[in-house]
């Protein structure tokens, strides 16, 4: 009874955390020189780590980057016809300009992709190796991005056109290249170098979404049918390798469809990526549908929801926030995997790269060529990582 | 006040009122296990009846069975008048009719308050979005929450998590409600804001079906209280009869172990 009486008197009392820094030497000595194998494993790590930053920055000054001034457009373009180039310049200022416009609207992650595309424009343009017309149009573009930043913010009526646009980004952009039919077509076997492999890997990251998705659910279906179509397909695509798809794609399916249809190259490579990432997003989005508690699906279907809007409004938005990083994770990689067309003789950034070091006068200079293609592969990479990674917090994945 | 649900509080006398549930001769198995053992019961409108046995009795699987959540192999259920077959067009419209409260809440977590509560009534019902929320605010108000609307289910306490799914429930205003264990979840110093919404809702006159555990709340409220053991009714009554003089063994040491 007493104790009972002497705590219930008693303040409360709310204590700060006890100290735990003791200055920076402290924290050296703690966490890097606390026995003596840790002092021998700091001091060694720090020699190789020393040796390698050394080392890197010696190639990076010695290197000469000539090989990639030179071929700058091959690069990024490859065969596309410099007169034509307009049209690739046009559909870099329509990103530009939705991205300003998103950005203005919506803020939040787009701003973050934007200031990323942004800060790539000025590098771009301090590049020593670019010619001069070409700064002028990065700088440009900069100049849109920003304005239609700030019409955007002021005008948000414009959010539906925005939209609208976003979604017939690509489409558009095939058929600018195509000319329209008004303008000289230029055919696929002229798309090349980072064009080609950014076209490959929108299209087939935005076509392989809803139709993983689609998948998923099939395999969950009650009507046997779809649910063995669906299992099939997804463990048979699963079961071969990609390269193995590309070669179905490019090498058997004109044999069997015969001389009288011809298919587009870069399509073939499109609709082989798109069918084989699609299997691999349905698992990932079955793993999300699997994520989710019996009762939610009950408590929906107690409500009176049919199943498409239960789908729609319920399990979808809840799986495929769960699965964020899997799924991201899948688009990174089949970004990257694009590289593979170089095998089946499209020439992507990486078949370009190829070509270069094969030409006797960029002799020797593979290490250049191949190290500037990574380089470019990491940006992108990486800004899709971080765009995931925001779209999780915003969507507060975490916090459940 | 009562606007607000589709049902009337009728005066006349229980015995005379319309059945609105019909649960004949009802069987059901999971695999070889008899769950469901000729289960019968009539449910008057604006009853209140208590489901009261041990755990795995089946008194959960039996209230399930009612907006088809579990299926059953033998027997007839009809609700409202509508007979419970294989159709799903008839099972969604039974489902219209019925709410249902779950013991684990399953609010939907991504959603606010509010959208938990309106979204049915707008995609199901096709009510205009405002008329929906106008509806879910007082609701929010008659279970005593109205200042969580924006919140997520996450950020609020077991006990108001539970209101809501009440309120959830009778935005669709249904004619029937179904709660499965609604308080075994909660802590115990929430178990009475609970019960307290569900005796406001049966005096207001909704028929409801109550599994539980709360032998206070059975006496208090039930009109009648069935005792469910090894998948079958053993004994229905009056909370008088059953609780003071059981007629049947298994009623008599299932009290025994609980009072």
């Amino acid at each position: 009874m007493d104790t009972i009486e002497t705590v219930k008197n008693k303040q409360s009392v709310t204590m700060k955390p006890p100290a735990t820094s003791q200055g920076k030497l402290g924290w050296i000595k703690e966490n890097l020189f606390s026995r003596w194998y840790h002092a021998f494993l700091t001091i060694a790590a720090a020699i190789v780590g020393g040796y390698v930053i050394v080392q890197t920055f010696q190639f990076i000054i010695a290197a000469d980057w000539s090989v990639i001034s030179a071929n700058f457009r091959l690069l990024m373009v490859g065969q596309f016809p410099i007169e034509e180039i307009w049209r690739v310049w046009a559909s870099f200022c329509l990103v530009s300009i939705l991205l300003g416009f998103s950005w203005g609207i919506w803020k939040g992650s787009i701003g973050h992709v934007a200031m990323t595309i942004g800060a790539i424009y000025v590098v771009m343009a301090c590049m020593p190796f670019v010619g001069m017309n070409t700064r002028v149009l990065v700088l440009s573009n900069l100049a849109l991005l920003g304005v239609t930043y700030i019409v955007g913010a002021k005008v948000p009526r414009v959010k539906i056109p925005v939209l609208l646009l976003w979604v017939l980004l690509i489409p558009l952009c095939i058929l600018l290249f195509n000319g329209f039919g008004i303008l000289k077509p230029v055919g696929t076997s002229f798309w090349g170098g980072f064009l080609l492999t950014i076209l490959l890997a929108s299209v087939s990251i935005i076509c392989s979404f809803p139709i993983g998705v689609l998948l998923a659910l099939g395999r969950r279906s009650k009507l046997p049918v779809i649910k063995w179509f669906c299992i099939i397909y997804i463990e048979f695509i699963r079961g071969i390798p990609l390269i193995t798809v590309l070669f179905v794609g490019q090498l058997m399916l004109p044999l069997f469809l015969g001389d009288g249809v011809q298919l587009d190259n870069v399509l073939r490579a499109m609709v082989g990526f798109t069918a084989f990432s699609a299997a691999y997003l349905a698992e990932n989005v079955r793993g999300g549908l699997q994520s989710l508690p019996r009762g939610q699906f009950e408590a929906a279907q107690a409500l009176g929801f049919n199943s498409t809007l239960m789908m729609v409004f319920i399990i979808l938005p809840q799986a495929l926030r769960a699965v964020i990083p899997a799924m991201v994770g899948q688009f990174i990689s089949i970004f990257k995997d694009t590289s593979l067309v170089a095998i089946v003789g499209l020439t992507d950034l990486l078949g370009m790269g190829k070509k270069l070091v094969a030409n006797p006068d960029f002799l020797g200079k593979q290490m250049e060529v191949f190290i500037f293609i990574a380089f470019v592969y990491f940006i992108f990479c990486y800004l899709m990582s971080h765009v995931s990674r925001r779209l999780e917090v915003s969507l507060g994945v975490g916090k459940r | 006040m009562d606007s607000l649900f589709a049902v009337e509080k009728l005066t006349t006398p229980l015995e005379e009122r319309e059945d609105i549930i019909t649960v004949r001769n009802l069987n059901k198995w999971f695999d070889d296990l008899h769950v469901l053992k000729n289960v019968d019961l009539t449910v008057k409108q604006g009853e209140v009846v208590v489901i009261l046995g041990p755990s795995g009795s089946g008194k959960s699987t039996f209230i399930r069975t009612l907006n088809a959540l579990e299926e059953f192999q033998q027997g007839t259920i009809k609700i409202d008048g509508i007979e419970l077959t294989n159709d799903i067009k008839n099972i969604e419209e039974i489902r219209k009719e019925t709410g249902m409260v779950f013991q684990s809440f399953n609010l939907f977590p991504h959603m606010t308050i509010l959208k938990n509560i309106s979204l049915a009534p707008i995609w199901v019902r096709k009510w205009k979005k405002r008329k929906a929320e106008e509806i879910a605010l007082e609701l929010l108000e008659r279970v005593g929450i109205p200042e969580q609307a924006n919140k997520y289910p996450g950020q609020l306490s077991g006990g108001q998590q539970q209101r809501v799914t009440i309120a959830r429930a009778l935005a669709m205003q249904p004619k029937i409600m179904l709660f499965d264990e609604p308080t075994s979840a909660l802590d115990p110093e929430m178990v009475k804001e609970v019960l307290d919404v569900m005796k406001t809702l049966a005096e207001s006159g909704m028929t409801m079906l109550v599994v539980t555990h709360e032998m206070g709340f059975a006496r208090q409220v039930a009109d009648r209280i069935v005792l469910f053991d090894y998948g079958e009714i053993v004994e229905i009554g009056t909370p008088q009869e059953l609780f003071d003089n059981p007629q049947h063994e298994r009623t008599k040491e299932f009290l025994s172990q609980i009072l």
